[in-house]
């Protein structure tokens, strides 16, 4: 395995941080307005994130940033041509994270109520939205020679799998939300998530069963690793579920992450060795060889990631560990948070 | 590049970066000098347990959160603007420039938020020797999030570490040293940075001014007021100084955009004469008018009498040569009068701050109303010299967006003009919408003031922000 190779599954290890962290951040967010039956219970939920759900973008944000620094080729082939379903994601990136910092900023309903469904609704978009974006590049855009897109930038992307793909990770989303919550909250609003995390586990399993099933069958057959991970992506799932059930919040959490790692490198395992398929003409595609970084700028950015990433997680950990208290109804409120 | 179409889509997508880019700058310099100015008050309060820093802490804690908000959201636009709109530049630098955001996400975004976190809801769940040094951790990110950053666009103003690939033609990385310490890039990087602190130096002081009018918080604000004033004089004195040294390195790397920004059509010297007004003709490629002072330019420019300055039309003579036809001038009405108005709008706060100094010696309060206007109003100068700043710099490096390598025509996306009469509009509405809303809400803040609250700082509600503003 060469530096491209391992820059390649970095980049999926990125996303996938991004989808395990955001997830949950995400299914909060939709949660909160629909399960939460008043104010001081949506602040309840929404505290619960309040400290982390900032940095758990950053990981988009270097998910995207080394697309750029280790494959420019596909950084410049896909971005322009996903310009539409792009624009929607900085559209629903921008209301979401102001509506989560404002709400605090005035009491009354009014104001909280505007904010609390307009985090709803961008959260709910941008799980679809990467679900789709993501199915939609496994399955292949109309590129011609050098990743020129000659595609309709919304349709190109949207079709029944990467639909799938994208009700996946949503429903996925509102199941680790749901555990999360479950996880960190106390009174009526556990209680609520306990029964509910449970219910979107059967839902997001079966997706992620269809899901898995279809990745494997059209875009890698006798691809004896995606075969593995689509197992595994199941397991997680019914793991999950199972433990939900039983009321161990916590493992569940854990098993939603085996889940999204296996999704996600399983379309990545698809993917290689093009980083970008043509649905024209397969020649056409653009491959991890051929948008590649040069050696040396690739070493540059592994050394950084090296020192960096494990960092990262150490201090995003202990952050985690700062605020392992469950969270109560009157604390959410006595504090503006 | 001749087709109607073409120049249409560059045209609108240097619209939407430049107006967004701008945007971003908004929130950019507060976040840079407030962020210490509030590590500084939790530590002095960390050391003395006096009140009254605490109460500070909190309260300008609260507006510096304020504006981080928005200053994230707008970055990450940025970042998908590089692909989504300049994806040729994208596939151009990705190689060098790659590696600068790549550091910039992995060394700082990681850091500054996370902290972030910790700071703001760590209040009653850490030691207080850790949530004060909490907060310095954020510092330590959000200005190594701007020294990469600077050193990515420094790359762009003068390309160093690199070499041509033989069969693309593209730019690749050789020596990320170079492009890391490039004095270019640490003059640049030390500017920018002591821009963030004039503009907080400012915005203190004006918060400040308004609640010593009314005679209101005077505790907290007789202090915040002098330290800004400290603050700011010392900020504005290393801004000239560094501005003046960046300036030779324009002038030694980027000729035609010094000749620009002092309108300088003729190659002039020894003792080229600086103009104070000019009334430039781009086509004619000649003033029609100006008035300057002599000798005045070597002075800047070479940090000599007798150094020469090159003209627009001899260097458009000399790139033409070197690169074949084209318009190698950037606008110099824009270069010109951006130039000195980001000089003028930067330091005029600083002057009011001298002036502001002397009215209050030994604890005075004047009564003068156009006083306390001025002192208030001042607020907007230093946003506004920022950002010219950066009008200057971009604006007076076109027509290239690479230097010397690749023209800003050349770097756009293919993709049709219509997405961006799209996505425009969007970004007009939304940012427009938003800027109303923090406005507000800084305004309600600042008009709110600190609240006294007597509770210890270990074991208190997190809530740093008044909790009772209507
Ligand atoms: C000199 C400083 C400077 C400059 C020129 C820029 N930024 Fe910036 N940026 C910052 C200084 C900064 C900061 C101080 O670190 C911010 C601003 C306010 C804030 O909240 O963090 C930030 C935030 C910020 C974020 C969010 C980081 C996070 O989540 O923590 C992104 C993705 C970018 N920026 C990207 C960009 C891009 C692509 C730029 C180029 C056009 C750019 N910034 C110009
Ligand atoms: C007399 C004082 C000043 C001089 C001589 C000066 C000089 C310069 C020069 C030569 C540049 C261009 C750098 C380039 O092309 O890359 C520049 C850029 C800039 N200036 Fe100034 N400047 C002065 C004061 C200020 C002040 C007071 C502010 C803000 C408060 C400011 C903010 C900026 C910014 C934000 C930029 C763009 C970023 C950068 O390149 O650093 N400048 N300045
Ligand atoms: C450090 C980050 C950057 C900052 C703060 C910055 C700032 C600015 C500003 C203030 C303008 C307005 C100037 C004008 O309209 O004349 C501008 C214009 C522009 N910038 Fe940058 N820029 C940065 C990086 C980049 C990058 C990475 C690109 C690459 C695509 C870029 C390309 C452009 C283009 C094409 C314009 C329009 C030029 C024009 O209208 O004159 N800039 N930028």
């Amino acid at each position: 395995m060469g530096l491209p190779e391992i820059w390649f599954f970095v980049i999926a290890a990125l996303w996938i941080g991004f989808f395990f962290l955001e997830g949950f951040d995400f299914g909060v967010g939709i949660l909160s307005r629909t399960l939460g039956r008043n104010e001081p219970e949506r602040t309840q939920m929404l505290a619960a994130i309040g400290p982390v759900w900032d940095a758990d973008e950053v990981w988009l944000i270097t998910g995207g940033i080394a697309i750029f620094a280790a494959f420019p080729a596909w950084y410049a082939a896909l971005f322009p041509a996903a310009y539409l379903p792009l624009l929607l994601v900085i559209i629903a990136i921008i209301v979401r994270a102001v509506a989560i910092e404002y709400r605090y900023k005035r009491p009354g309903e009014r104001w909280r109520s505007v904010w609390d469904t307009s985090v709803a609704v961008s959260s709910a978009l941008l799980a679809l939205l990467f679900g789709v974006f993501w199915a939609g590049i496994v399955h292949g855009i109309p590129l011609t020679v050098d990743g020129q897109f000659v595609g309709n930038s919304l349709w190109s992307f949207i079709n029944v799998y990467s639909l799938l793909g994208g009700l996946t990770l949503l429903t996925f989303s509102l199941a680790h939300g749901a555990t999360f919550l479950a996880l960190k909250t106390t009174g009526p609003v556990q209680v609520s998530n306990e029964r509910w995390a449970m219910r979107f586990d059967v839902v997001a399993g079966a997706l992620m069963t269809a899901f898995a099933v279809w990745t494997y069958w059209e875009f890698s057959r006798s691809d004896f690793a995606a075969l593995l991970l689509g197992i595994l992506a199941v397991l997680g799932m019914f793991v999950a579920l199972v433990a939900n059930w039983r009321r161990k919040p916590m493992i569940a959490f854990w098993a939603h992450g085996v889940a999204v790692a296996a999704f996600v490198l399983q379309m990545f395992v698809a993917l290689y060795p093009n980083v970008l398929p043509s649905s024209l003409n397969p020649a056409d595609s653009l491959t991890v060889a051929g948008s590649a970084a040069s050696e040396y700028s690739l070493t540059v950015i592994t050394w950084v990631s090296a020192f960096a990433l494990p960092l990262v997680i150490a201090y995003q950990a202990w952050s985690f560990w700062v605020f392992r208290k469950r969270i109560s109804v009157h604390d959410a409120a006595a504090s503006h948070y | 590049m001749a087709r109607m179409d073409d120049s249409l889509l560059v045209d609108l997508s240097r619209l939407q970066f430049a107006t967004t880019t701008l945007y971003h700058y908004l929130f950019v310099p507060l976040t840079l000098g407030l962020a210490p100015f509030v590590a500084m008050l939790e530590t002095l309060y960390w050391r003395s347990g006096n009140p009254v820093y605490r109460s500070m802490t909190r309260f300008f804690g609260s507006l510096l959160v304020i504006n981080f908000a928005m200053g994230i959201v707008t970055g990450i636009v940025q970042e998908f603007q590089f692909g989504m709109n300049w994806s040729v530049f994208s596939r151009f630098v990705g190689d060098v420039f790659g590696a600068p955001l790549a550091m910039e996400g992995l060394l700082a975004f990681f850091l500054e938020s996370t902290f972030l976190g910790l700071w703001l809801f760590g209040r009653d769940r850490l030691p207080r020797t850790i949530h004060m040094l909490t907060i310095w951790v954020f510092v330590a990110g959000t200005w190594a999030s701007a020294y990469f950053i600077i050193v990515a666009n420094s790359w762009m103003q003068h390309p160093v570490g690199y070499a041509l690939d033989p069969l693309t033609g593209y730019p690749v990385l050789t020596d990320i040293w170079a492009v890391l310490f490039q004095p270019f890039a640490l003059w640049a990087y030390a500017h920018t940075v002591l821009g963030g602190l004039v503009a907080a130096s400012v915005f203190v002081f004006a918060v400040a001014a308004y609640h010593l009018k009314r005679r209101q918080h005077l505790a907290e604000m007789r202090w915040a007021w002098k330290s800004a004033i400290a603050m700011g004089l010392i900020a504005a004195m290393g801004q000239l100084i560094v501005g003046d040294i960046l300036g030779v390195f324009v002038t030694q790397d980027q000729p035609m955009k010094i000749a620009a920004g002092e309108a300088l059509w003729e190659t002039e010297g020894p003792c080229a004469s600086l103009g104070i007004i000019a009334i430039p003709d781009q086509e004619a490629r000649e003033n029609i008018w100006e008035i300057s002072i002599p000798c005045m330019l070597s002075i800047v420019a070479t940090n000599s009498l007798d150094g020469t300055v090159t003209g627009a039309n001899e260097l458009q003579a000399q790139y033409e040569e070197q690169f074949g036809p084209g318009d190698y001038t950037p606008n110099v009405w824009i270069a010109f009068y951006s130039f000195r108005l980001m000089m003028g709008f930067g330091l005029v706060g600083a002057a009011w701050m001298l002036v502001a100094w002397w009215r209050t010696r030994k604890g005075r309060l004047p009564e003068g109303r156009i006083f306390w206007a001025i002192s208030i109003w001042i607020v907007f100068t230093p946003w506004l010299g920022n950002m010219f700043g950066w009008i200057f710099t971009e604006n007076g490096r076109q027509p290239w967006v690479v230097y010397n390598m690749l023209k800003t025509e050349d770097a756009v996306s293919s993709i049709s003009p219509s997405f961006l009469y799209l996505s425009l509009p969007i970004f007009f509405l939304l940012y427009g919408a938003f800027a109303i809303v923090e406005f507000i809400l800084m305004r309600r803040y600042v008009i709110a003031g600190p609240i006294p609250d007597d509770k210890p700082m270990a074991g208190e509600p997190a809530a740093d922000l008044p909790k009772q503003v209507v």
